[in-house]
């Protein structure tokens, strides 16, 4: 079965490469092409995913060695693969629901005449996850890596014609770049370190090592994770890759991208093990950015970035859990597959939604769309049962065990941790009722009012020929579109209860990221009792305000707080500030810096030179004479020196 | 020439072997009264001093070639600096004869005095022997800086000289004996001749450096007889010789201008060069009063009178030159009578 | 008296010859100076030759005198095409290399 590997990769590639290439000639099959071979490499995971099932719990890592990639000394680097459980998870994710979005993106896109080429990129994408999921080593995941980030600058800047998406698709790729930094002093610090950066021997050596070095490699990981997860400090691509076509959002939130993060510290266990302080400041982080998405989902109009902030949030979910260790790593994953698919279930609600309402985006033109889109409403809406924790759907189980391992952390640290996930969840809560009621609920507030104004020009270059001005009719979405987030549904109503039913996910995944129970101050009834009284709040709160009282069509001004979360809580700012600023700054000194010192110290050396021999230079002014008369001088010289020697 | 004699007698007396060629056997006729001294030389092999008439020479002779040497550079004529460094070139070749170098002196006469200043000369006379240099400085600090160096280069010199214990010498008896000639020869022949080879070489090579500098390219070519006939009897002046200068054999000097036949003397017949340096002595005057005297006395003799201004006319024949050699007959008349006042 | 004094002489010598050569503008004179200055040194070869004992100062002065003829024609050739040329012979007419 090993060999069935390198196809599951190169379906996708196959898939890019002939759609890239193939020209004018595909445009009109190209997007079954696509995805055809999505799905293609979806069922060659389903066998694969079989044949794993019918091994031994501790024989479920198949390789697959293809060629020597850079066999230089002791230096090797081969293109191998590793099929675990955990890569498994991430390969039924990704082909998955990547299969399903290619199958919406077949309905969303029918009106765009690049269709083609969308389904090479989204081709590219899914190739590049499965290579960054499915590498057996550090290099060629670095490789998938930035197959990743090369794929989603492309998706995101797909309506380059629009300089907002071209300058998202660049924010994006260069905000991805300071993480790809972090991963290649990791590699590198990996070869230093232990001579190799292969899985296997990287990992199984990593208690050897000290633990300073493995500090040093556990943070620049998380450097890269940051990066590809958009976690604070390099959250800020996040909310503008929204730019991008919806399916585009759908597959970077749920299926990919920023996942690859989430995998790569739990891939990395065995370093982030050995290095506690590593941990602390990948816990921090979740948390910090847990709440940062969160508040900023709270204050969104615009319908895909409020869901942006909520994937920022929940990311941050998986990150603290990952960061808790051996108590976590399996709760990361986990909330990672249930958030693919409601997630992603959300994304492709929100698509629709926007399909029927001429590509408006802003939430307070909405309001009783249950009526005109109930399929629409129906998937949505279990999708935002799921993400709030709704008791027996698929959120529930896995935020609620995040909760509790973060309590299990021990001491003051967990019950710092347990409080934030458990304020998480509530303003979860709220935000995602805000979004429901917003959108499906209330007063028709589209009614009478032309959608997409002039001011944000519109997202789909379709929408133009729909007539932007005209009053939308909103309607269900065709049935390529709908599938799939019915699909979706069904995942995240039962993936959560699937998973939980006897642990056997945990026992899944245990063998590789290993798992060590947690025992939290609390008992678990009591968290998930607390959890679900913070969803209570979070709901109630959102329906006094959104709910109860109409919905203003303009945003009021809002408070400080939800000023600034408007702003992304000023993180552009604070980039501006800290680092365009200070990089202007520094650079200006440097400069001055350079003008004064460096070419002082040239210039200065010249002149000095300059002006010594403007005054040498009239010794030599051509008479013989003179001359004749130093040289005596220095004759009478070497005499007296001579007669000196001698005497001494 | 009483210093060149005494200077060659102390040489023979301080450093000649007996035996010695020429300048020895020179020595000995010019001055037996020294024979002492120079036997008494011949048995000390490393002497402290030398005899007393050499000193005295030095003395004087020493004094002759300093200031000698101080006129070379303090004269403001180059000729005259070239005269006073020929005299101290003199001093040194006595010297060198002093010191047993008789082959060395009489080159240096020959070859310093006599070939190499005589070319100084030359060349001074072609650059102009009047030109005199003007001995005020116009490099600033120049005269100062050379005292300078040239008293403290002097004084280390000499105090290294006097630092150096030379208390005794050898003399060249025994380097001598063969004959200082032979001896040099033996040496230049044998150990030096490489260096003599080289040094030929370096004549040779400075004779044609010489010739190359001073030569001219000629630019254009040089005119054929016929040309220079043809252009002269185009341009049409004076085709025959000019006229010889003098007066009819009288003088043949050529700084006297010759006369035409009315008695007045030609240009034609002087050097231009001459004639522009003023040199020209105008005797046609003298000749032609002579002339007259001997034609009155002639007259008188004959019986004839009052015809002399005829006579002075009639080797012209002329019609045309009549009443100039009329005039200048008067003239001569005038001034013979002066002359007999 | 000792030889030494010639070399005193010599010394002297010299170092008029010298003087001479930084004192003199004039090329010829200046030439002369040189040519005291090799005659200065001649002599003292000589004397050498006699403390010594040998002849070997000897022949280095007749060589020091050809070398010095061979200067001497060259010199007096350069001169003299100077002269030619810029009608003066003077060596401080002769400071073109200077800036």
């Amino acid at each position: 079965m090993e060999n069935l590997i390198a196809p599951l990769i190169a379906a996708p590639l196959l898939g890019a490469a002939v759609l890239l290439c193939g020209g004018r000639r595909l445009d009109r099959a190209g997007h079954w092409i696509g995805t055809v071979l999505a799905g293609a490499s979806f069922v060659i995971g389903v066998l694969l995913f079989a044949d794993l099932l019918g091994r031994g719990a501790e024989d479920r890592t198949l390789h697959q060695h293809l060629f020597s990639w850079i066999p230089v000394g002791s230096f090797r680097a081969d293109i191998a693969f590793q099929l675990d459980q955990l890569s498994m998870t991430f390969v039924l994710l990704i082909t998955g629901v990547g299969t399903l979005i290619h199958i919406y993106s077949i309905g969303y896109m029918e009106h765009d005449e690049r269709r083609r080429r969308f389904f090479g990129y989204l081709n590219l994408f899914l190739a590049a996850m499965l290579l960054l999921v499915l590498a057996d080593n550090y290099l060629l995941l670095y490789m998938g890596w930035e197959g990743v980030g090369l794929a989603s600058y492309l998706l995101i800047g797909f309506w380059q014609h629009k300089p907002s998406a071209a300058t998202a698709a660049k924010k994006a790729f260069l905000v991805n770049r300071v993480g790809d930094l972090g991963l290649s002093i990791a590699i590198m610090l990996m070869f230093t370190t232990f001579g190799t950066f292969a899985f296997g021997p990287v990992l199984g050596a990593a208690g050897d090592a000290s633990e300073g070095k493995l500090t040093a490699i556990g943070l620049m990981l998380l450097l890269a994770a940051c990066g590809k997860s958009a976690q604070v400090p390099l959250q800020s691509w996040l909310g503008d890759a929204m730019e991008g076509p919806t399916p585009v959002s759908a597959l970077i939130h749920a299926a990919t991208m920023v996942t690859a993060g989430v995998y790569l510290i739990t891939r990395s266990g065995a370093i982030f093990n050995g290095a506690p302080d590593a941990q602390l400041v990948v816990v921090v982080v979740g948390a910090v950015t847990l709440l940062f998405g969160a508040i900023v989902g709270c204050a969104k109009d615009d319908i895909k970035k409020a869901l942006a902030g909520s994937t920022m949030s929940q990311i941050g979910y998986m990150i603290l859990a990952a960061g808790l260790g051996p108590i976590g790593y399996v709760f990361a994953i986990m909330h990672l597959v249930t958030h693919g698919f409601f997630k992603a279930g959300l994304f492709l609600g929100a698509g629709s939604v926007m399909h029927g309402m001429n590509d408006e985006v802003d939430m307070r033109k909405y309001g009783g769309l249950r009526k005109y889109m109930p399929v629409t409403f129906v998937t949505f809406g279990l999708g935002y049962l799921a993400i709030i924790g709704f008791p027996g759907l698929s959120g529930f189980f896995s935020k609620d065990k995040i909760i509790e391992a973060a309590f299990a952390k021990g001491g003051t640290e967990g019950w710092i941790l347990g409080g934030v996930a458990l304020l998480g969840a509530a303003i979860t809560a709220f935000y995602m009722t805000r979004v429901m009621l917003m959108t499906f609920f209330g007063e028709e507030r589209w009614r009478g009012r032309e959608t997409a104004s002039p001011a944000e020009p519109s997202a789909e270059p379709a929408a133009e020929e729909r007539g932007r001005h005209a009053e939308p009719h909103p309607h269900e979405s065709p049935k390529s579109m709908t599938i799939p987030m019915v699909v979706l549904a069904f995942g995240s109503v039962f993936a959560g209860g699937l998973f939980s039913f006897g642990d056997s996910f945990v026992r899944w995944l245990e063998p590789v990221t290993g798992y060590a129970h947690g025992h939290p101050p609390i008992s678990a009834a009591a968290v998930t009792t607390a959890t679900v009284v913070a969803l209570v709040i979070g709901v109630a709160v959102a329906w006094l305000m959104y709910g109860r009282v109409p919905v203003p069509v303009t945003a009021p001004r809002g408070s400080l707080l939800t000023r600034a979360a408007r702003r992304d809580l000023l993180q552009d700012d604070f980039n501006h500030v800290v680092l365009v600023r200070g990089g202007e700054h520094l650079t200006r000194s440097l400069v001055y810096v350079d003008h004064t010192l460096v070419d002082g110290v040239v210039n200065g050396t010249a002149a000095s030179f300059g002006g010594l021999s403007g005054r040498l230079r009239k010794l030599q002014n051509g008479y013989a004479r003179s001359y004749a008369v130093t040289m005596f001088g220095g004759t009478a010289v070497l005499i007296a020196a001579t007669l000196l020697m001698r005497a001494v | 020439m009483i210093a060149l004699a005494g200077s060659l007698a102390a040489a023979a007396s301080s450093a000649a072997a007996p035996t010695a060629a020429a300048p020895s056997s020179l020595s000995s006729s010019l001055s037996t009264s020294f024979h002492s001294s120079l036997t008494s030389s011949l048995t000390s092999v490393a002497a402290s001093t030398t005899s007393t008439g050499e000193a005295v020479q030095f003395w004087i002779l020493g004094t002759v070639a300093v200031l000698g040497a101080l006129g070379t550079i303090l004269m403001k004529r180059a000729v005259h600096s070239a005269l006073c460094l020929a005299g101290t070139m003199i001093v040194l070749a006595v010297f060198y004869l002093a010191n047993g170098a008789y082959f060395l002196g009489v080159v240096q006469v020959v070859v310093y005095t006599g070939a190499i200043m005589m070319l100084f000369l030359f060349v001074v006379m072609l650059v102009g022997v009047t030109a005199a240099d003007s001995l005020k400085e116009t490099i600033k600090g120049q005269r100062w800086l050379a005292a300078l160096c040239g008293v403290g280069f002097g004084v280390l010199l000499i105090a290294g000289i006097g630092h150096a214990s030379l208390n005794s010498f050898n003399g060249l008896g025994q380097a001598n004996a063969g004959g200082n000639v032979q001896g040099l020869a033996a040496l230049i022949f044998t150990k030096y001749v490489f260096a003599f080879e080289i040094t030929g070489a370096l004549l040779i090579t400075a004779a044609v450096g010489a010739m190359v500098l001073t030569h001219r390219e000629r630019t254009e070519r040089l005119k054929t007889q016929r040309e220079l006939a043809q252009e002269r009897v185009r341009a049409g002046v004076q085709l025959p010789p000019l006229p010889a200068p003098g007066v009819y054999a009288r003088h043949n000097a050529v700084d006297i201008a010759g006369l035409l036949p009315d008695g007045t003397p030609s240009e034609l017949t002087v050097n231009k060069t001459l004639k522009g340096r003023g040199q020209i002595r105008d005797v046609s005057n003298e000749a032609i009063a002579d002339l007259r005297a001997l034609e009155q006395r002639s007259n008188e003799r004959l019986g004839r009178a009052g015809r002399a201004g005829g006579g002075a006319g009639r080797p012209g024949g002329g019609p045309a030159g009549g009443s100039a050699g009329g005039s200048a007959g008067g003239s001569v008349r005038d001034k013979g009578e002066e002359i007999k006042r | 008296m000792n030889p030494v004094y010639y070399l005193y002489l010599a010394s002297l010598l010299f170092t008029i010859g010298a003087a001479g050569v930084l004192i003199r503008r004039n090329a010829i004179v200046l030439f002369m100076c040189v040519e005291l200055m090799l005659n200065a040194c001649n002599l003292a070869f000589v004397t050498f030759a006699r403390m010594h004992g040998n002849l070997d100062g000897q022949i280095i002065a007749f060589f020091t005198m050809v070398v010095a003829a061979a200067e001497v024609v060259v010199g007096l050739a350069i001169i003299v095409s100077v002269f030619r040329s810029r009608h003066s012979a003077s060596v401080d007419d002769a400071s073109l290399m200077k800036l």
